[in-house]
C-alpha cells in the first residue's frame, strides 16, 4: 500500500514532466549542440575545403621552392620564374585562385584561407632552410638531417599498487573529468531547483494539504526528488546515446580520417590556449584519434561510469532534499532568494574546487573539496579519471551517503512544518525553529 | 457510538500553545460543528485527527482505537487552504488524488464518471485546471473528497467560493450522504448553515475547549427561558394570572400585541398555553431559542 502511493508520486513526477514539450526539445537539442561542439571543426574543414583544384601560379625567381610545392587534390601549383606580377595584378584570371611571389607575399583576389598560407609558409620554410644549409658544404648532408630527426610524443604510465604500469594520457583524464564533473553541477543545479519549483508549486496551487491527507509529507517529497530525480537520468541516458549516435553518424559520413585530421588542425590552434581555459575539452578530444582510441582502452571506463551514476545520484538527492526544504518554506518562487543562498554557496565552491581539481587533482585542496560531501560530487568527480585509491572512494562515498541520509532527515522535518505555513516569510532561524515542532 | 474521540489533546509550536487540553467526541452518523474564531486551534485539531500534526499528548482514537495510518482511507478531508495542480487534466488530477486515497484505477474510474454526471462537469474531465473557475475548481475537490466513500469526512469552510444554487448542492449532497450513515465534521464561520445542518458542535477559542454538546441543547441552554406571545385586544393584558410566566416587555405592533415573558424553568408549554387561552386571543406562540451567532459572540467575546 505505501510503496504503491510512493510509486504513484514518482510516476506522476516522472510523466508531468516527459510529457512536457519543454523537456522534449531540450533533450533532443542538447545533444545535437554537443555533438555540434565536436563536429563542427570537421565540417567546416570539409565544407571550406570544398573548391578542388585551384590554381596557384609560384612566381619564384631563384627556383628554390619549386620541389617543395606539391600538387595536392585541392591545390595545383604552376610556375613561372619570369611572371611579370603587375600584369597580371592588373587583369588576374578568373581561374586562377591566387599567385605567389617567394619574395614572400601572396596576392589573389578573395581573402586566403589559413590552411593555404599555413601550407604556403611552411613550403618555403622547408626550402629556405634546406638551401641555407647545402652552404655549409656538409658532407652526407641528407644522411646527417635525417638521423637528426627525431618524434618526441611523451607517454604518461601511471603505477597502481600492484605495482603494474598503465598508459593514460593527461590530456583525455582532464577531458574526461572536465565533462563528467561539470555535468554534475549543472545537472544538481538543474533538477534541484526543478524539486524546488515543484515543492512551490504545491504550496501555492494551496494541494498539498489535499495530497498530505493521503499520504506522509515525507512520501511526498521523497516522491517529488524520486521523480524529479528519474527524468534527470532518462534524459542524461538520451543524451549519451544521441550524442554517441550523432558523432559516430558523422564520422561515417565524412570518414574518420578527415575527423581526426581536422581535430589535429584545432590542436594545433588551441596549443596556445592555457589549459584552464573552456576551450579545454575540445582539446583533448582533439588529440589525434587513434590515441585516443589507445588510451581509452586504458581508462577504466566501467569505473568511472558507476562513480559518475553514483555521485550524481547521491549528490542530486543531498541537494534536492535541501532545495525542497527551502521550497516548503517559501510562498512563491521571488521569495527563495535569501534562503537559498546556503545551499547554492556550497555547490558553487564546490565547481572552484573542481577547477582547481582538473590541474592539480592530488592537492590537499582537492583532496578535501573531494571528502566533504557538499563539494564531493563534483570535485571526487574531478579527480575520478585521474585514478583515486579505493579508500578515499569509499570514505568519500560513506560520508555522501551518511550525510545524504542525515540531511534528509532535517529538511523532511523543515518540510513537513513549512508545506503548511502560509503568509509568514520565513528565515533560517524559523526553519531550524520548525526542526522542534 | 463516536467515530473520532480527541481525549486531551495538547498541542505547542515551540511557546505558542495551539491546542490547551482539548476533548471532542464525534458521534457516528451525525453533522458535528466545529467552531471558533481564526486562529482558535480548529485546523491544527482537524490537521490532528488527519495525522498531518501529530499531538504534543493526548489521544485520538477512531472507532474506539487509537488512530493508525491505514486510517487516513477512511477519512475525506477538504481542507480551508485548497487547490488543484493548474496543469494537470482535471480527470487525471481526481483520478491521482482517488488513486492516493487507496482506490484503485478502474474503480476511481467508476466513482469519477458516476459523480462527473451527477455534478454535470462530464465536459470538464480533459480540460486542464487552469481553465475552470473558481467555484468549478471546488466541485471537482469536493468530489474528490468524497470520491473514496469515507466513514468521517471533514469538511473545512466547504461553502466558501460557491454560488447560492451550487451551495444548495453542496449541501444536499452533505445531508445525503449523513442518511447513508457518514459522520461529518463541519468547520465554518457560517452560522446559519451549523444551524441547519449540525447535530452536535464544539466552540474552541484561544485553544481551548468552550462548550461542546447537542445543538439545541446547547442553544436551549443559552437561552434566557422566553417565549414570545403574540395576541389580539383591544388592550395590553398584564400576564399575572399565571405564577408560571412573567412579563419582561410588551409593545402594540400591526398585528396585535406582541408580549416577551419569562417562562419558569421547566415549565410546560401546554400549561402555560391553557392559562393564555381562556384570557386572550393568540395568533402566535414561539420559544425564544438564541442564534447560534448570539452564542458565538458571547461565548469568545
Amino acid at each position: 500500500m505505501k510503496t504503491n502511493k510512493l510509486f504513484l508520486i514518482i510516476s506522476r513526477e516522472f510523466l508531468i514532466r516527459v510529457k512536457k514539450r519543454s523537456f522534449i526539445i531540450m533533450t533532443i537539442l542538447t545533444p545535437l549542440l554537443f555533438a555540434a561542439l565536436i563536429v563542427m571543426p570537421s565540417l567546416i574543414m570539409t565544407l571550406s575545403s570544398g573548391n578542388k583544384g585551384q590554381q596557384i601560379l609560384v612566381v619564384d625567381r631563384s627556383e628554390l621552392c619549386q620541389p617543395f610545392f606539391e600538387n595536392t587534390e585541392e591545390y595545383t601549383y604552376s610556375f613561372d620564374k619570369n611572371a611579370d606580377i603587375e600584369s597580371i595584378k592588373k587583369d588576374f584570371p578568373d581561374d586562377l585562385y591566387a599567385m605567389f611571389n617567394v619574395s614572400v607575399s601572396t596576392i589573389s583576389t578573395k581573402q586566403m584561407n589559413i590552411d593555404t598560407k599555413k601550407q604556403i609558409e611552411r613550403n618555403v620554410q622547408k626550402a629556405m632552410e634546406k638551401s641555407k644549409l647545402e652552404r655549409y658544404n656538409i658532407d652526407n648532408l641528407d644522411n646527417i638531417l635525417k638521423d637528426i630527426r627525431t618524434d618526441v610524443s611523451v607517454k604518461t604510465f601511471t603505477l597502481s599498487d600492484s605495482g603494474e604500469e598503465k598508459e593514460g594520457m593527461v590530456e583525455l583524464y582532464m577531458g574526461i573529468a572536465y565533462i563528467l564533473s561539470f555535468m554534475i553541477y549543472m545537472f544538481i543545479f538543474m533538477f534541484g531547483s526543478m524539486v524546488m519549483r515543484g515543492v512551490i508549486e504545491e504550496k501555492t496551487t494551496r494541494i498539498v494539504e489535499v495530497i498530505v491527507s493521503s499520504v506522509k509529507p515525507f512520501e511526498l517529497m521523497l516522491g517529488k526528488i524520486l521523480g524529479v530525480g528519474s527524468v534527470a537520468l532518462l534524459q542524461f541516458l538520451i543524451w549519451i546515446v544521441l550524442t554517441g549516435g550523432i558523432i559516430f553518424g558523422a564520422q561515417a559520413i565524412m570518414g574518420a580520417d578527415k575527423l581526426a585530421e581536422s581535430n589535429e588542425l584545432v590542436q594545433q590552434m588551441a596549443a596556445g590556449q592555457s589549459a584552464t581555459d573552456a576551450i579545454m575539452p575540445l582539446t583533448a578530444e582533439s588529440t589525434p584519434i587513434d590515441n585516443i582510441m589507445a588510451s581509452l582502452a586504458n581508462v577504466p571506463i566501467a569505473r568511472i561510469l558507476t562513480a559518475f551514476i553514483l555521485y550524481f545520484l547521491l549528490g542530486y538527492l543531498l541537494y534536492a532534499a535541501l532545495f525542497s526544504a527551502v521550497g516548503s518554506a517559501v510562498d512563491n518562487e521571488a521569495d527563495t532568494q535569501q534562503l537559498i543562498l546556503p545551499v547554492t554557496l556550497p555547490l558553487i565552491i564546490g565547481l572552484f574546487i573542481m577547477i582547481h581539481t582538473f590541474q592539480y587533482p592530488d592537492s590537499s585542496l582537492s583532496f578535501w573539496g573531494s571528502m566533504i560531501p557538499f563539494t564531493s560530487p563534483m570535485v571526487m568527480m574531478a579527480r575520478v579519471p585521474f585514478g583515486v585509491p579505493a579508500w578515499e572512494l569509499a570514505l568519500s562515498l560513506a560520508l555522501l551517503i551518511g550525510t545524504f541520509i542525515f540531511m534528509t532527515f532535517v529538511s523532511a522535518k523543515i518540510y513537513r512544518v513549512g508545506i503548511l505555513m502560509y503568509g509568514k516569510k520565513a528565515n533560517w532561524k524559523d526553519l531550524i525553529k520548525w526542526l522542534k515542532y | 457510538m463516536d467515530i473520532i474521540t480527541c481525549q486531551n489533546v495538547v498541542k505547542k509550536f515551540n511557546d505558542f500553545t495551539a491546542l490547551d487540553n482539548v476533548s471532542i467526541s464525534v458521534p457516528k452518523g451525525k453533522i458535528f460543528g466545529l467552531l471558533g474564531p481564526n486562529g482558535a486551534g480548529k485546523t491544527t485539531l482537524i490537521r490532528i485527527m488527519n495525522q498531518i500534526t501529530l499531538p504534543d499528548s493526548g489521544e485520538v482514537l477512531f472507532n474506539g482505537v487509537k488512530l493508525q495510518r491505514d486510517d487516513i482511507s477512511y477519512i475525506g478531508y477538504l481542507p480551508e487552504e485548497r487547490g488543484l495542480y493548474k496543469k494537470m487534466k482535471v480527470g487525471d488530477q481526481a483520478l491521482y488524488l482517488a488513486r492516493l486515497k487507496g482506490l484503485s484505477k478502474e474503480e476511481a474510474t467508476r466513482e469519477l464518471k458516476h459523480w462527473f454526471i451527477k455534478f454535470g462537469i462530464q465536459a470538464w474531465w480533459n480540460k486542464k485546471v487552469e481553465e475552470l473557475s473558481k467555484g468549478m475548481a471546488q466541485k471537482v475537490q469536493f468530489i474528490c473528497t468524497i470520491l473514496h466513500k469515507p466513514s468521517l469526512l471533514i469538511l473545512d469552510e466547504p461553502f466558501s467560493g460557491f454560488d447560492p444554487v451550487n451551495v444548495q448542492l453542496v449541501r444536499n449532497e452533505i445531508l445525503q450522504m449523513k442518511d447513508a450513515g457518514t459522520s461529518v465534521i463541519l468547520s465554518t464561520h457560517n452560522m446559519e448553515s451549523v444551524e441547519e445542518l449540525c447535530d452536535n458542535i464544539a466552540l474552541i477559542n484561544k485553544a481551548k475547549l468552550i462548550i461542546t454538546g447537542e445543538l439545541d441543547q446547547i442553544r436551549r441552554d443559552h437561552g434566557k427561558n422566553e417565549v414570545e406571545v403574540i395576541y389580539r385586544s383591544s388592550a395590553p393584558y398584564a400576564f399575572a394570572g399565571s405564577d408560571l410566566i412573567s412579563l419582561v416587555n410588551q409593545e402594540e405592533t400591526k398585528r396585535g400585541y406582541r408580549a416577551i415573558l419569562e417562562v419558569k424553568k421547566d415549565a410546560c408549554s401546554s400549561e402555560i398555553l391553557r392559562s393564555l387561552v381562556s384570557e386572550v386571543d393568540i395568533l402566535s406562540y414561539r420559544e425564544l431559542i438564541p442564534r447560534m451567532n448570539d452564542i458565538f459572540i458571547k461565548l469568545v467575546s
